[in-house]
């Protein structure tokens, strides 16, 4: 079935798809559904099949300048990009990975002196435990354990995202977990958690501390010969390590681990680090609980394999005096259970501290200049990181240091505003506002998007009247109002979006009935652009209307978009070029066997266990759709806060040229996102989880963007006031500031 | 419960007033004009100590000279606005008596008045619970009269006696947890002491239109409306022991309420004419251990909305729309029992329970401590800009001020406040004649609130001995000055009724004309003084901006001070 493994696919274009310029990045890592951005920095021993994605990952930067540069200009931004990126986040990964490692000794110790607790002899308990901190072993084990957090480091780094991946379906789910990406994280993380377990062993000496150990096999009384057999306590030891590993790695995956949530506030790394510490231990505790539980039932069923084979390929014996651990009543040993558990909290510490570590120093703001003080420190400075393409994270920091300048920072502000030196042009302040119009434009479009598809979709068929009024007003106002122009290929002027958007939906308004939630509801819907159909198979081609309508979308764009070997890092204006002019003449056969690929699904749809899994759930796919939109809350908040500074700081009144263009754009973006949020399931929240180590912060982020809007449009009026009347606005959005201004909205 | 409360009553033409009592254009420039407003009945009057038809010109204010005023003595005020008062906002002053209102809405418990009657024990064991934790629980199990029980009261008692060990010896360690909820809401309370016996509980104007919302006691909150004849109540399940009410800015109309257990966002609908809003529109914000909520304060930005107990060590940082809230832990000191976010944004003063104030700075969220000599910090208010903090302490009559080098967002992480307070003013009681007798005015300072504009300061200043005849609770007026150095003048006097004490001040955030006092009485009366003036802190940014015109006047010091009051 080669189309079952699109649907990740879709869900990470979903969680992408803004216009298509510069991410590409998603296009290009979607048969990778984290958004790997980082460069190998400071990783040299990183395995191939991370160094071919980083490859990949080169390529997709290139792809962003294909448009008009020659390969030799693609290889030099690359290149421009990784050296920014290790500029900004060089230092950081290396500090975290050094705190890490500091902290390894102190995790260790305390390791050995709660697997050595002896409650009823406290002093020689801590005089023990103290010794034993200076012997080689411990010492070897704290080396090795340095390299095993090194490499759990390589893979945070690897893996980490600024915008959660959020599968959609089951299915989604499923196809991320035996990801070929995913399956080297696991393995991996197992391999690593097997050898905390033998560090965790040899520290706790006792009976768990070696693999093979002496035994007597007594035949007779008398004739007893020495051998070597089993321990079976110190594989129970090692499985259970490898176990927690894996554990450790797919709830990483589950619950969006490697997502990088951005901090509410700025706090000092120690502050944020002492915060998240008590949180972390009583996780790993929790979790500890959970997998050695866990860890006991799969033993207690497959346990006679490992011990057979070890003991076979070893040549081990097994020691029938002892009492076998895959029982009942060999697992009800207490101290064995301890001992397990407190293996799997330290693995799960040492673990945790290292990614949050890595977390804390990647989401640290970054001072970006806004003007550079030397020629050489133009790519740095932070108008021309907006405007280019950097990697996502270089973006969020930027966009993070917009939002603090315009809100902190007076000095900075002025910079901003000011005129460039030979000539007079507020180039500044245009590259800023420019950059962050066109974010929000990109939201607006993927929203009017989504909505067509909804109300194609037969659900909210009542708003596609309303749709018809709106493409003329906002989209190209802004296109027109902009005094600079928008030169960028994916600032699309609105009315050729919505026809485009249209045209790519006539064939999803054939099928009728289909639900939000049912796994045959229109790609658009679950994939976040109506343009991205256009890619798809059906656009174009000729079919029958019977077969339309009944044709259910199981495979999305996704899989149309693999057979016709269309790129994936192609941008969506680039993509309707390409697969318009291959879908305008479709041979015989390619119809043929597109009837024949529609009557499988059509088969196959309505068989239940299928429909269990490519059932969609509605609030995941919302989620998806607003993944990103911690940028877009950014980019509300930078420009509002400036737009308010100005009235009193901008001397030379070059925002004024700017504001009627900002106010289209909020006003336009506000109406949109009142409109979505009256699709079913927007609306309502998704339960909360306080005080947990996991951030499901994403899950809420939509309802952030709404509020932020508001905030923003607020602010603007709140400080310009009845000025607001002299800008130039449409009448409908002239009605709309009046709203805002009496505090009615 | 009471009824649907009276429509507001329009406020009586101040202008007849003024024909009755003074000529307006006669009036000195610096007068305080107050015309507090009366509800219909008449029974309330604002100031029967001293009459509306004469000036006030004898006595000298009852406050010791400022110690700490420097600076010129002359204002440059402008001359005051014609008195064109008609066109004031109708600002709804109400009566909510607090025989209207139930208390808080329990269910009721097994002491009936008349009637013996004892509920089913397992009724009662619920109603414990719900009311004490599985402490209250425990109790009622134990003092359970059933018979068959016998043996589960046994293991219970020794239970709860284990309990009680043990928390005696944790609240040896930490005192003010010791403290039950329920005491501890009274004290630290923004209203002040006793908080059983007044009807409103908490008060807020909307930040930027002419809206308030009053918690009552029965922990039902309304919302008036100047514009619109809607008063929406809002009631919740968990909206319990209401003790805070904050709007957010930059917002039509999000209400955050403080509760016994969490925090509730109302977002309600400006447009909206229904007077009940639907429990869906709150959104709950709790987070364990972090209860009884008494303290709110929104970021003047909109972000980030702060919460406080008294009991919790942390104070919270909401973002709201996502839920996410982040602990600001310290160690020592206890809770937060008042918090204060600077209108410039920048710092927030959090007041413990231990005599030990913090200063936040909000960018980095690093703080400064402050430690006070004899009790804990009682109340305290920012100035405009955000330079200034004015700040009480508990059992002293002294008015304390604490100036911050300007904010920059350069110094990061800095809260840059200077090394030691100054004590601006001294409020201990002090005598002095009137025509009517002998009064003695001065004491402890309960709570205090500045003007927007920061040209007026007003203080509720609570005689230090309740018993002693003579000492009433009163407002006290300031006119302050903070830029560009820091002056507080004498004003005058807001009295209420003979039993009615001031219980909450506030001013209207965006009074056009000068500044609007609302006084929420002990009574359940709410009115609305203006003081009109020509702010010399003109609206920044505005075109006209010429430095305001100084007046040589060197005989401000001997105007009166009471012109109407």
């Amino acid at each position: 079935m080669p189309g079952l493994a699109v649907l990740p696919t879709l869900c990470a274009r979903a969680a992408s798809c803004r216009g298509g310029r510069g991410e590409g990045a998603w296009h290009a890592s979607y048969w990778l559904p984290r958004a790997s951005i980082a460069a190998p920095i400071g990783c040299p021993g990183l395995p191939a099949v991370l160094r071919r994605k980083w490859r990949v990952g080169g390529g997709r930067w290139a792809a962003e300048t294909l448009n008009g540069a020659g390969p030799g200009m693609e290889a030099a931004a690359a290149g421009r990009q990784r050296a920014l990126l290790r500029q900004v986040l060089g230092w950081r990964l290396a500090a975290a990975v050094a705190w890490s490692g500091l902290l390894l000794p102190v995790c260790t110790a305390a390791f050995v002196l709660l697997s050595g607790i002896q409650p009823l002899r406290p002093l020689r308990w801590l005089s023990d435990s103290f010794d034993d901190l200076y012997t080689s072993h411990v010492i070897f084990c704290i080396l090795l354990m340095s390299v095993v957090v090194l490499v759990i480091s390589v893979f945070n780094v690897e893996f980490y995202a600024v915008v959660p991946s959020i599968p959609c379906s089951r299915l989604a789910l499923i196809g991320k977990i035996i990801h070929p990406q995913q399956v080297i994280h696991s393995v991996a993380h197992a391999i690593m958690g097997m050898l905390v377990a033998w560090c965790a062993a040899v520290m706790t000496k006792g009976r768990f501390q070696f693999l093979a150990v002496p035994c007597t096999i007594s035949e007779s009384l008398n004739d007893a010969v020495p051998q070597m057999c089993l321990n079976e306590y110190h594989l129970f030891f090692l499985l259970s390590g490898a176990f927690m590993g894996y554990c450790y790695s797919l709830l990483y995956l589950i619950n969006n681990m490697n997502y990088l949530a951005f901090p509410i506030i700025q706090q000092y790394k120690y502050l944020r680090f002492r915060r998240s510490l008590p949180l972390l231990v009583k996780h790993s505790c929790v979790e500890s609980l959970y997998s050695v539980r866990n860890f006991c039932v799969a033993y207690y069923f497959f346990g006679y394999i490992p011990k057979m084979w070890i003991s076979t390929t070893m040549d081990l014996r097994i020691d029938s005096k002892l009492h076998p651990l895959d029982t009942l009543s060999g697992l009800l040993d207490l101290s064995l259970f301890y001992h397990v558990w407190l293996c799997g909290v330290f693995l799960l510490v040492t673990w945790y501290i290292a990614w949050l570590f890595f977390k804390i120093y990647a989401t640290e703001t970054h001072h970006f200049p806004v003007q550079p003080t030397f020629a050489e420190e133009t790519d740095q400075c932070l108008p021309k990181i907006l405007n280019s393409n950097p990697p996502l994270i270089i973006k969020f920091l930027a966009l993070q240091d917009l939002m603090l300048l315009s809100q902190y920072s007076p000095v900075r502000r002025q910079e901003v505003f000011s005129l460039s030196q030979p000539g007079g042009h507020p180039h500044n302040w245009t590259a800023i506002s420019r950059e962050c119009l066109s974010l929000l434009t990109d939201l607006t479009q993927r929203l009017i998007a989504q909505q067509e598809a909804a109300a194609a979709n037969g659900r909210a068929k009542q708003q596609v009247g309303e749709m018809k009024v709106s493409p003329q007003t906002p989209g190209a106002v802004v296109a027109e109002d902009i005094p600079f122009q928008l030169q960028r290929s994916n600032v699309i002027p609105r009315a050729a979006m919505s026809s485009l958007a249209k045209s790519s939906l006539m064939p999803l308004k054939a099928s009728p009935g289909s639900d939000i939630g049912s796994p045959f509801s229109s790609p658009a819907l679950n994939c976040k652009a109506g343009i991205l159909d256009l890619s798809s198979p059906w656009h174009g081609s000729v079919q029958s209307p019977l077969v339309m309508r009944r044709g259910p979308k199981l495979w999305t764009s996704g899989s149309g978009l693999q057979m016709n070997g269309s790129h994936r890092e192609s941008f969506p204006v680039l993509s309707v070029a390409r697969v318009g002019s291959e879908a305008v003449q479709p041979s015989f056969i390619y119809t043929w066997l597109q009837n024949k690929q529609e009557q499988i699904k059509n088969f196959l749809s309505r068989r239940v266990l299928i429909m269990y899994f490519f059932s969609k759930h509605p609030e995941a796919s919302i989620q998806a759709v607003f993944s990103d939109a911690q940028m877009h809350i950014w980019a509300l908040e930078g420009l509002s806060h400036l737009v308010a500074a100005s009235f009193t700081e901008d001397q030379f009144g070059v925002v004024q040229t700017t504001l009627p263009a900002i106010l289209n754009t909020l006003l336009t973006l506000q109406e949109v996102v009142d409109r979505h949020f009256k699709l079913p399931h927007v609306s309502s929240k998704p339960p909360r989880s306080s005080g947990s180590l996991v951030d499901t912060s994403y899950k809420t982020l939509r309802f952030a963007l709404r509020a932020s809007l508001k905030t923003a449009l607020y602010r603007i009026t709140t400080v310009f006031g009845e000025h607001l009347n002299a800008v130039q606005v449409s009448t409908e959005h002239k009605k709309r500031l009046q709203q805002f201004l009496e505090y009615k909205e | 419960m009471l009824g649907p409360p009276p429509p507001p009553p329009p406020p009586p033409p101040p202008t007849q007033r003024w024909a009755r009592d003074h000529p307006p254009p006669s009036l000195p420039p610096q007068s305080v004009f107050g015309t507090p407003r009366r509800p219909s009945e008449g029974r309330y009057d604002p100031l029967p100590l001293f009459p509306q038809n004469r000036a006030w010109t004898a006595p000298p204010p009852p406050i010791h000279p400022p110690k700490v005023l420097c600076g010129t003595p002359s204002p440059p005020h402008s001359p005051p606005p014609p008195p064109s008062k008609q066109n004031l906002p109708p600002l709804p002053a109400l009566t909510l008596p607090e025989d209207g209102l139930k208390g808080p809405g329990r269910p009721e418990s097994g002491a009936q008045p008349f009637l013996h009657h004892r509920e089913a024990l397992w009724k009662r064991v619920l109603c414990a619970w719900r009311d004490g934790g599985l402490r209250g629980l425990l109790k009622e199990i134990v003092s359970a009269e059933e018979e068959g029980l016998q043996w589960a009261k046994t293991a219970l008692s020794c239970v709860v006696t284990a309990c009680r060990w043990l928390s005696s010896l944790h609240g040896s360690l930490l005192p003010h947890l010791s403290v039950r909820c329920k005491a501890l809401r009274g004290p630290f309370c923004a209203g002040g002491r006793n908080g059983a016996g007044r009807a409103i509980r908490a008060f807020a104007w909307h930040p930027h239109t002419s809206k308030f919302a009053v918690a009552l006691l029965d922990d039902s909150v309304r919302v008036y409306n100047s514009s619109s004849a809607t008063i929406p109540s809002l009631k919740h399940r968990l909206q319990r022991n209401v003790a805070a009410v904050a709007w957010k800015p930059l917002c039509a109309s999000i209400l955050a309420v403080a509760c016994q257990s969490c925090v509730l966002v109302w977002h309600l609908d400006p447009t909206s004419l229904s007077t009940r809003p639907s429990s869906g529109c709150a959104q709950v914000l709790s987070y364990p251990g972090h209860s009884p909520v008494t303290s709110l304060a929104w970021a003047p930005s909109g972000k980030l909305l702060l919460s406080a107990s008294p009991v919790d060590t942390a104070m919270l940082v909401w973002d709201v729309s996502t839920e996410n809230c982040v602990q600001l832990q310290w160690f020592g000191g206890g809770g937060v029992t008042f918090l204060a976010w600077s209108p410039d944004g920048s710092k927030v003063l959090a007041a413990t329970p231990s005599a030990v104030f913090k200063v936040w700075e909000a960018q980095m969220w690093t703080c400064e401590k402050w430690p006070t000599i004899k009790g804990r910090c009682q109340t305290g208010c920012w100035s405009p800009d955000g330079s200034r903090l004015l700040f009480t302490v508990l059992g002293e009559s002294v008015i304390y001020s604490l100036s911050f080098s300007e904010y920059r967002g350069d110094m990061q992480g800095q809260v840059g406040g200077s090394k030691t307070a100054s004590i601006v003013a001294d409020l201990s009681e002090t005598t002095f004649e009137t025509p009517y007798g002998e009064e003695r005015v001065g004491g402890a300072v309960q709570s205090m609130a500045w003007d927007p504009t920061g040209e007026r300061l007003a203080v509720i200043i609570r005689g230090q001995n309740p018993r002693t005849a003579g000492t009433q609770t009163v407002v006290a007026v300031f006119r302050t000055r903070n830029s560009p150095v820091f002056e507080l003048l004498p004003c005058g006097f807001l009295r209420g009724e003979q039993s009615a004490e001031p219980q909450l001040i506030a001013f209207h955030p965006c009074f056009q004309k000068g500044a609007l006092l609302t006084v929420c009485w002990s009574t359940g009366t709410i009115s609305h003084i203006p003081f009109f003036f020509l702010s010399t802190h003109v609206p920044y940014g505005s075109p006209g901006r010429s430095p305001a015109v100084v007046t040589a006047s060197s005989s401000v010091r001997e105007q009166p001070l009471f012109s109407e009051l």
